[in-house]
């Protein structure tokens, strides 16, 4: 039972490893499952509503940028519908329209000029001194002259500030003139650089060639794309509106971006932000589940480890308790056989001895007679017939005990005070025989009365006490007995501090003959008695001993009487 | 038997059953030797005939027998004669045979090995109640 112990302990480990692992995944899988899910589904209900927002954001400025665009040229229009093309070669009248076109529209337009199909100005209004200019190789105006209405891209052109140029065409006596207008560019850049959100969130426009036609507030993503990039790499959503991704040139910090088509696809709106900034709500929800799963898990792993661990020690004890019950079985099992066999021979022992003594007794009434009186050595002769007779008596008390712990009892079972018994036995224990040794109680009066036979209970203790005096004959020393309520038990400790019990000895004690007297001091028997009459009873005795601090014999008494006193069939 | 033809009627009639021969021998001797009629018989069913010739005054009797329980043989000793006493005299020494055997009317319980001299006491106290 011993070499089982260690490899008992392994299994636990295994046990409690394995159990703790399998609670752990059985918890995790469907944690991680359901908080995996849960933040998939709302990373992409998180993602749809951003985009979705931003998409709208987008889409209403390229709809006012497109629309603002669009009132220039319907402004030009109007200005060329309204007033005969004879009226708009004289200056002051153009002077006149640009002023009240500058008061209406706050500046958006910076002047007003009208061309000839030569590209001729043959007329301006405005603060610089361009009349008579000359535009035939001017590319926008060979655009220009091309289309009814036209919006240039933004250049920097003969004043060489950047600026981009409305014209619309009209026909008059076979000719035709184009109305041209310069627009304000801070006017025309405000318009995208209004749609900011956040740190990073801001909109630029591209033409085709991917040169920047509004001054970008935010530069960091944009120096390596161009107009058609985005369309190609974006993914085309409602609106006309591109959706996509871009990365810096480590390829770690990301964007995002939406872009918008404007000015009849010439144009390109894009909004782009960071992701980290765009996101940041989901990121720092997605942070948080992560503590808040971490910890979790933590706590999960904690926990589980103390519950198995609880458990294991709670295993341990129940093996414990099992094995020192089997141990008792095994001790029980192996007294009832002794017990069986012991009986047997002692039986048939009891024959030959008295065979024996009587042969003996007849040689002593042989010697009585006239003829043997004489005798030289009749003295001797008579001696050791005695001798026969004793040994003969000696060996009918080693049986008549070898029987006992086999036999039912003789007494009655009856109520019995157990501390009345021990004040008794106490008291009758030959103690004065010892010098330097005291036997002190400790009684507890309210401890109920047991059921048992008065003269079995009494051996029990003679015995026990008797052993303690034995043990504490050399040095002298104390014997406590003390009595208490243990649960449905009545404990009884018989404790004494002599040189205590080797442990090898110690699963021995309560075997029959097993003895540590010199022989002829003890025949071993006196321990299985007790043991016996105490199974009886059903209760229990056990011994604890520790090398030079002492033994206490402690006796467990059943409260309640037991359904049969059992009557072992040891006897004959 | 001779002896017992030889009818003394001051001499105790004793009656041995018990199958340990040996016993049984040295028993009688020790007891002729003071002057009791002893007859030996070797097992319960030889006592029961025994006892239907002989009037005996007692009978000492083992329990354990290879042919019968003493016990039995104890219940039919008291239905031929009950006047006659039963020793039991057994090396089975229980408790619970020393009550049956009481209770069946033995008029004591001794058990071996035993001292003679008890035997001796025990078997003038049975004649003279």
């Amino acid at each position: 039972m011993v070499e089982e112990r260690p490899s008992k302990k392994l299994y636990h480990r295994h046990f409690t490893r394995n159990m703790v692992l399998f609670v752990i995944v059985v918890s995790f899988v469907p944690m991680l499952l359901v908080s995996g899910l849960l933040l998939y589904e709302y990373s992409i209900s998180y993602h749809e509503k951003l985009y979705a927002h931003l998409k709208e954001v987008v889409h209403r400025h390229a709809q006012d940028i497109d629309s603002f665009l669009n009132e220039r040229l319907n402004n030009l229009q109007f200005l060329l519908d309204s007033c005969q093309n004879e009226n708009l070669h004289d200056e002051s009248i153009l002077q006149e329209k640009l002023f009240q076109l500058q008061q209406k529209y706050d500046g958006v337009f910076e002047d007003l000029g009208l061309i000839n199909e030569q590209g001729v100005q043959e007329a301006y209004a405005g603060r610089f001194s361009l009349e008579k200019a000359e535009y035939s190789d001017a590319k926008w105006f060979q655009e220009a002259r091309e289309k009814p209405y036209y919006i240039s891209d933004v250049f920097l052109g003969l004043r060489s500030r950047p600026h981009f140029i409305v014209s619309v065409k009209s026909f008059h006596q076979g000719r035709y003139f184009l109305l041209r207008s310069t627009i304000n560019f801070e006017a025309f850049n405000s318009l995208a650089e209004n749609l900011r959100i956040g740190k990073t969130g801001s909109a630029y426009i591209l033409n085709r060639n991917g040169d920047f036609q509004t001054k970008p507030h935010y530069d960091m993503f944009s120096s390596n794309k161009s107009y058609m990039d985005f369309i190609k790499a974006g993914k085309k959503a409602k609106h006309g509106i591109y959706i996509g991704e871009i990365q810096d040139a480590s390829g770690s910090e990301k964007a995002i971006y939406l872009a918008a088509l404007l000015k009849n696809e010439d144009w390109i709106l894009v909004y782009q932000q960071e992701k980290k900034e765009a996101f940041s709500d989901l990121i720092s929800t997605q942070i948080v589940a992560a503590v808040i799963l971490l910890f979790g898990a933590l706590l999960i792993v904690i926990m589980n480890v103390l519950l198995f661990h609880k458990v294991i020690n709670h295993i341990t004890e129940v093996d414990r308790e099992k094995e020192m019950m089997n141990r008792q079985i095994i001790e029980t099992g192996k007294l009832a056989s002794v017990g069986r066999l012991a009986a047997g021979t002692a039986h048939e022992i009891n024959n030959p001895v008295a065979i024996m003594v009587q042969e003996a007794g007849w040689i002593d009434d042989l010697l009585k007679e006239e003829e043997f009186r004489e005798g030289k050595n009749l003295k001797e002769i008579e001696r050791a017939l005695k001798q026969i007779e004793n040994q003969g008596k000696r060996c009918k008390e080693i049986t008549h005990k070898l029987l006992s712990f086999a036999r039912t009892s003789d007494t009655p079972i009856q109520n019995l005070q157990i501390n009345e018994i021990i004040k008794e036995v106490v008291a009758i224990s030959d103690k004065t025989s010892y010098t330097g040794i005291s036997i002190n109680t400790y009684l507890d009066e309210t401890i109920p009365s047991i059921y048992g036979s008065q003269t079995e209970i009494q051996q029990v203790l003679l015995n026990l006490i008797n052993n303690a005096l034995y043990a504490l004959k050399k040095d002298g020393g104390k014997i406590d007995i003390s009595t208490r309520l243990a649960g449905r038990h009545v404990l009884v400790s018989v404790e004494d501090d002599g040189p205590g019990i080797p442990e090898a000895n110690l699963d021995r004690i309560f075997d029959p003959f097993f003895t540590t007297k010199p022989v002829g001091e003890g025949n071993g028997l006196g321990l299985s008695i007790c043991f016996g009459i105490i199974q009886r009873m059903g209760g229990e005795i056990k011994v604890h001993s520790t090398i030079d601090v002492g033994t206490r014999f402690d006796i467990r008494f059943p409260l309640k009487k037991p359904m049969a006193l059992k009557s072992e069939n040891l006897s004959a | 038997m001779p002896e017992s033809q030889d009818v003394n009627e001051k001499k105790i009639k004793v009656l041995l059953v018990d199958d340990e021969k040996s016993f049984v021998e040295v028993l009688n001797k020790r007891l002729s030797k003071r002057n009791i009629d002893v007859t030996m018989t070797f097992s319960g069913t030889e006592g029961i005939r025994a006892l239907r010739k002989v009037d005996f005054d007692v009978a000492i009797l083992d329990l354990k027998m290879e042919d019968m329980n003493g016990l039995e043989v104890l219940k039919i000793f008291k239905k031929i004669y009950p006047k006659m006493e039963v020793i039991i005299l057994t090396g089975h020494e229980s408790e619970q045979t020393a009550r049956e055997g009481v209770k069946y009317g033995a008029f004591a319980y001794l058990t071996k090995p035993c001292v003679f001299e008890q035997l001796y006491d025990t078997i003038k106290k049975a004649i003279s109640d």
